[in-house]
């Protein structure tokens, strides 16, 4: 599996008494949509972090589009294609939606810096605008741009994070439970559109998530995490099948 | 055994360092605020307890009790009820923005009460001053006077008393269990609105005993040498990784150690070490900052009790229509034209040079903008960075005889130079830490640098002379005021560009969240090295400025370290990220402490031209003395810093705010009432500058 987009092997990561993660592996490739399933507490999270580098896993390599991350901070591995978003909702503050996606293409594009910003005053130029238009329209929230962030909903608020991490335009998207706090329909919409980005776009999407239906209809693959140890991952079906993810996760009930 | 000697002197003073440090962990873990003004309430103490022993004559017990047991807690008391338990779930910034204002205001309070004249000598607690009569054999190597026997003994007392109080009170164990495990101690119940108030008298009781112990060591009573105190204290809270309370102890007393065998052991011959003696501890506090393992991921500083209570979110930006943004600029460029104007014609040479003055730190007033309002680090040493601009500016001038506007040029890059270099390590601190590693550096640099002569050029401050630019000679002020206006100018667009830019955009990410920010690719370090270094560069300008004002390169006259701290509380409190605030505030500055001085001499005044007074107004007159307008100014200045927590946006940037707001809602209310059909107001988007 040396073509994978993602390969994460033996990561191990201890907190004072616990062991959050235990030797895991896990692969995502190139525009797949897969998920980690996982009772509360079981490391998911946890996971995330170490993969994006928010963490230093204790032990276990993490290579991401055929080069070793390992000694990558977070930033230069959202550079190098990976985007996420948070469990506890991390906005910025003191700044509209619009602002949220503007902020997130100039760290991409690099452009502006010291010299531009005195010589020109970097405003957003047409087609920063353009892009930024595109990404609001895919998730329906053109009518919310000028909103300032903190005024959002639980809900518009996931999407606004959703939207900032699609203009990084990445190659992998982290999403950490983005369907909780969301309403039936918000999070039938929030659905429908991570189809969108995954099919049109190609983005590869690693979803955490609880509600075990929207994750049976959009993941491809899943991994399944208990006290931090992978007790299982292939494609969906299969594994929700599993007598072992059943009693772990399912309660052993049907 | 000379070296064991010099060891043991240092012990009474380490015990002081290590009171203080005990008090400030107490405080900080229970209410999460580093109390800066802590140095301010052992000054209180000292100075209670000199005026009833020197001057009042009360027996030792009485004055010690009353001073440390009764005025001590007392003050305590009051800031815990009156302030910082309304502050329990504000961010870390405003507690330590509201007690840089207590530190600025409290000796100032001090002085109006208890009078400004200067205390000699001030009283040990003991009953006699020398013990070697009585205490120690004929021809004992070791003298230990009577305060350090005082220092000795009450520090005894203490730790036993502490111990006592932390093993068997229910009390001391709940306070303990909440410094050792705040999480846990939440968990199990503990009452913490009890808990922090009964730490807080603690805490000042230790303050206020650490304040007359040390005080018969210097010559005077002096709130500057308390301030020296309290870094070495924080030195020693930092040694104990701001938790162990043991640790903390044991910190304090080694610094005290250190510092007693460097003393010893220093030659006395350069000014180098003269300088470095007395700066041990903002030097041992800068390495510990810089290098003690573990200090940098400490993220729970907030609120260790309060984890509830969600923090108040973050003022709400509403987007002000164009309409406003454009009327707001040009009223500001006519009231800014009109008061040209008027300073041009109307001012007399006082005045016109106060003014001056004033805009000339709203440069570096723009320096705080950058690093303070845009990039969220609590930077205490611009100041000194200003004054590395002066001096870089004076050396350039004097040795080569450059033009002084390229010596200006040359100040701003070596204070940028120095910002850089001092930004890599800095940045990574998070916010408290950074405000004390910035605090440190100021102080390092007073007493080790500002002696040097290749730095400031010695004991005489180097002159500058004003620049003559084609046909106008600058030595004229009004001139001169012409040019400073161009300067203001010239760095308010570089800024207002900065904040409203890529730079600003990605700063701004950062305050708010770091893995955010992080998460879309932004480099947090860099961004910060970044402003860090601008806001140098600018406070170098600033510091170039003020030197050619003045027409000299002093630091004593325009950048001592506490002036930098009233600077930061000043902008702060009117709006960190507001160029008007930066404006105002720098005139402010100068202004308000001339006019309170107008003010406080007129009755005076009035009085000698009316002779036939009636006795009582002259008595009135007899009271009121000019020499309280600084205190007042600085007590003014520093109480506008404890709004800051009602206020984080600024309460100049908070008036026009709700001013705009008002005056939109009044004009949008209007239009529909006479354009019904009309749907929605006027274009919105764009924010004023
Ligand atoms: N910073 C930390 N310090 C100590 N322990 C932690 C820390 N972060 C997580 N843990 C612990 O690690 C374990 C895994 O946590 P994690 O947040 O990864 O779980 P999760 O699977 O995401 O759970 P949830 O479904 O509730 O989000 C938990 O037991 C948690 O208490
Ligand atoms: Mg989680």
């Amino acid at each position: 599996m040396s073509d994978a987009l993602l390969s994460a092997t033996g990561v191990t990561k201890r907190y004072a008494g616990i062991v959050a993660l235990q030797g895991v592996s896990l692969q995502v490739h190139a525009g797949e949509f897969a998920a980690v399933i996982g009772p509360n507490g079981a490391g998911k999270s946890t996971l995330f972090d170490c993969l994006t580098g928010v963490q230093r896993p204790d032990r276990g390599q993490v290579t991401f589009d055929g080069r070793p991350v390992d000694s990558l901070k977070p930033a230069a591995r959202a550079r190098a294609g990976m985007a996420r978003t948070f469990q506890r909702i991390e906005l910025f503050g003191g700044m509209t939606v619009l602002d949220h996606l503007i902020v997130a293409d100039r760290a991409r594009t690099r452009r502006g810096g010291l010299l531009a910003d005195v010589l020109t005053g970097s405003h957003p130029s047409s087609e920063e605008l353009d892009r930024c238009a595109t990404v609001l329209e895919l998730l329906g929230l053109e009518e919310w741009a000028e909103r300032p962030a903190e005024s959002l909903s639980l809900g518009k608020g996931r999407l606004v994070e959703l939207a900032r991490a699609l203009v990084c335009e990445p190659k992998l998207l982290f999403l950490d439970e983005p369907s909780s706090g969301l309403d039936r329909h918000e999070t039938d919409e929030m659905g429908h559109a991570l189809q969108r980005v995954q099919r049109e776009h190609g983005i590869a999407i690693l979803l955490i998530e609880h509600d075990v239906p929207l994750v049976q209809r959009l993941a491809e693959r899943i991994s399944v995490l208990d006290y931090g140890e992978l007790i299982a991952s292939g494609p969906t079906e299969e594994v929700l099948s599993n007598q072992k993810v059943r009693v772990a996760y399912l309660g052993g009930s049907t | 055994m000379q070296l064991l000697e010099y060891a043991i002197r240092g012990i009474p003073t380490g015990c002081v360092f290590a009171l203080l440090a005990v008090g400030l962990v107490l405080t900080y873990k229970t209410s999460g605020v580093f109390n800066l003004a802590y140095a301010g309430q052992a000054y209180v103490s000292a100075i209670v307890y000199y005026e009833l022993r020197k001057e009042l004559e009360w027996p030792l017990v009485a004055a010690g009790v009353v001073s440390i047991l009764v005025v001590a807690p007392l003050i305590g008391l009051l800031l815990e009820r009156v302030l910082f338990r309304y502050l329990r779930s504000a961010g870390s910034m405003a507690k330590l923005v509201t007690s840089l204002g207590l530190l600025i205001a409290i000796p100032e309070i001090a002085k109006l009460v208890f009078g400004s004249e200067t205390r000699k000598n001030p009283p040990p607690l003991w009953w006699v001053r020398r013990t070697d009569e009585w205490l120690w054999p004929e021809g004992a190597t070791f003298v230990l006077d009577a305060g350090q026997v005082a220092t000795i003994v009450s520090t005894l007392v203490v730790v036993v008393g502490l111990v006592i109080l932390f093993r068997s009170t229910n009390l001391g164990l709940r306070m303990r269990a909440v410094v050792e495990s705040p999480r846990l101690a939440e968990l199990s119940g503990v009452d913490s609105e009890r808990v922090s108030m009964a730490a807080w008298m603690l805490s000042s009781v230790l303050a206020g005993l650490a304040g007359v112990l040390i005080a018969p060591l210097f010559a005077s009573l002096n709130p500057f040498d308390l301030f020296t105190l309290l870094v070495a204290a924080l030195a020693a809270t930092v040694f104990g990784g701001l938790s162990s309370i043991p640790l903390t102890f044991v910190g304090g007393i080694l610094l005290g150690v250190l510092q007693a065998v460097l003393a010893g052991t220093l030659p006395t011959d350069s000014v180098l070490t003269n300088g470095l003696r007395p700066s041990l501890p903002f030097v041992v506090l800068f390495l510990l900052l810089l290098f003690r393992p573990g200090l940098r991921s400490t993220r729970e500083l907030v609120d260790p009790l309060a984890t509830v209570d969600a923090p108040p979110p973050p003022p709400v930006v509403r987007a002000r229509p164009q309409w406003v943004a454009t009327s707001a600029r040009v009223f500001g460029v006519v009231v800014s034209l009109v008061a040209l104007l008027v300073s041009w014609f109307a001012l007399d040479q006082y005045w016109l040079g106060l003014a001056i003055s004033g805009l000339v730190l709203s440069v570096t007033m723009m320096s705080l903008i950058v690093v303070v309002g845009m990039g969220g680090m609590l930077s205490l040493c611009q100041a000194a960075l200003a004054a590395i601009g002066a001096f870089a500016l004076a050396q350039v001038v004097e040795a080569s005889g450059a033009p002084v506007v390229v010596g200006l040029v040359v100040g701003i890059l070596v204070a940028a130079a120095v910002g850089a270099l001092l930004a890599v390590p800095v940045v990574r601190l998070d916010g408290v830490y950074l405000a004390l590693a910035t605090l440190a550096f100021a102080l390092m640099f007073q007493s080790i640098f500002v002696p040097l002569s290749w730095v400031s050029g010695g004991a005489v401050p180097i002159s500058v002379p004003r620049p003559v630019i084609g046909p106008l000679d600058l030595s004229d002020d009004r001139y001169f005021l012409v040019f400073v206006v161009v300067c203001v100018i010239a760095t308010a667009l570089v800024v207002i560009r900065l904040r409203e830019g890529t730079t600003g955009r990605f700063l701004q990410a950062l305050q708010t969240s770091d893995v955010a920010a992080a998460s879309i690719g932004i480099d947090g370090p860099r961004a910060r090295v970044v402003a860090f270094t601008i806001a140098a560069g600018i406070a170098g300008f600033g510091g170039g400025l003020a030197a050619i004002d003045l027409g000299q390169a002093s630091y004593e006259a325009s950048f001592p370290y506490i002036i930098g701290l009233v600077w930061v509380a000043l902008l702060v409190s009117a709006g960190a990220r507001s160029i008007q605030a930066a404006v105002l505030s720098g005139l402010f500055f100068f202004l308000f402490p001339a006019l309170l001085d107008k003010l406080f001499a007129f009755p005076g005044n009035w009085v000698e031209t009316n002779p036939d007074a009636p006795s009582w107004v002259a008595s009135i007159a007899d009271t009121i003395q000019p020499t309280w307008a600084q205190s007042v100014a600085f007590i003014l200045f520093g109480i506008g810093a404890i709004t800051y927590a009602k206020h984080p946006e600024g309460s100049i940037e908070a008036q026009t705010t709700a001013s705009v707001n008002a005056l939109v809602r009044r004009v949008e209310a209007r239009n529909a009432a006479r354009e019904p059909a009309r749907v929605g107001g006027p274009g919105t988007g764009g924010t004023t500058p």
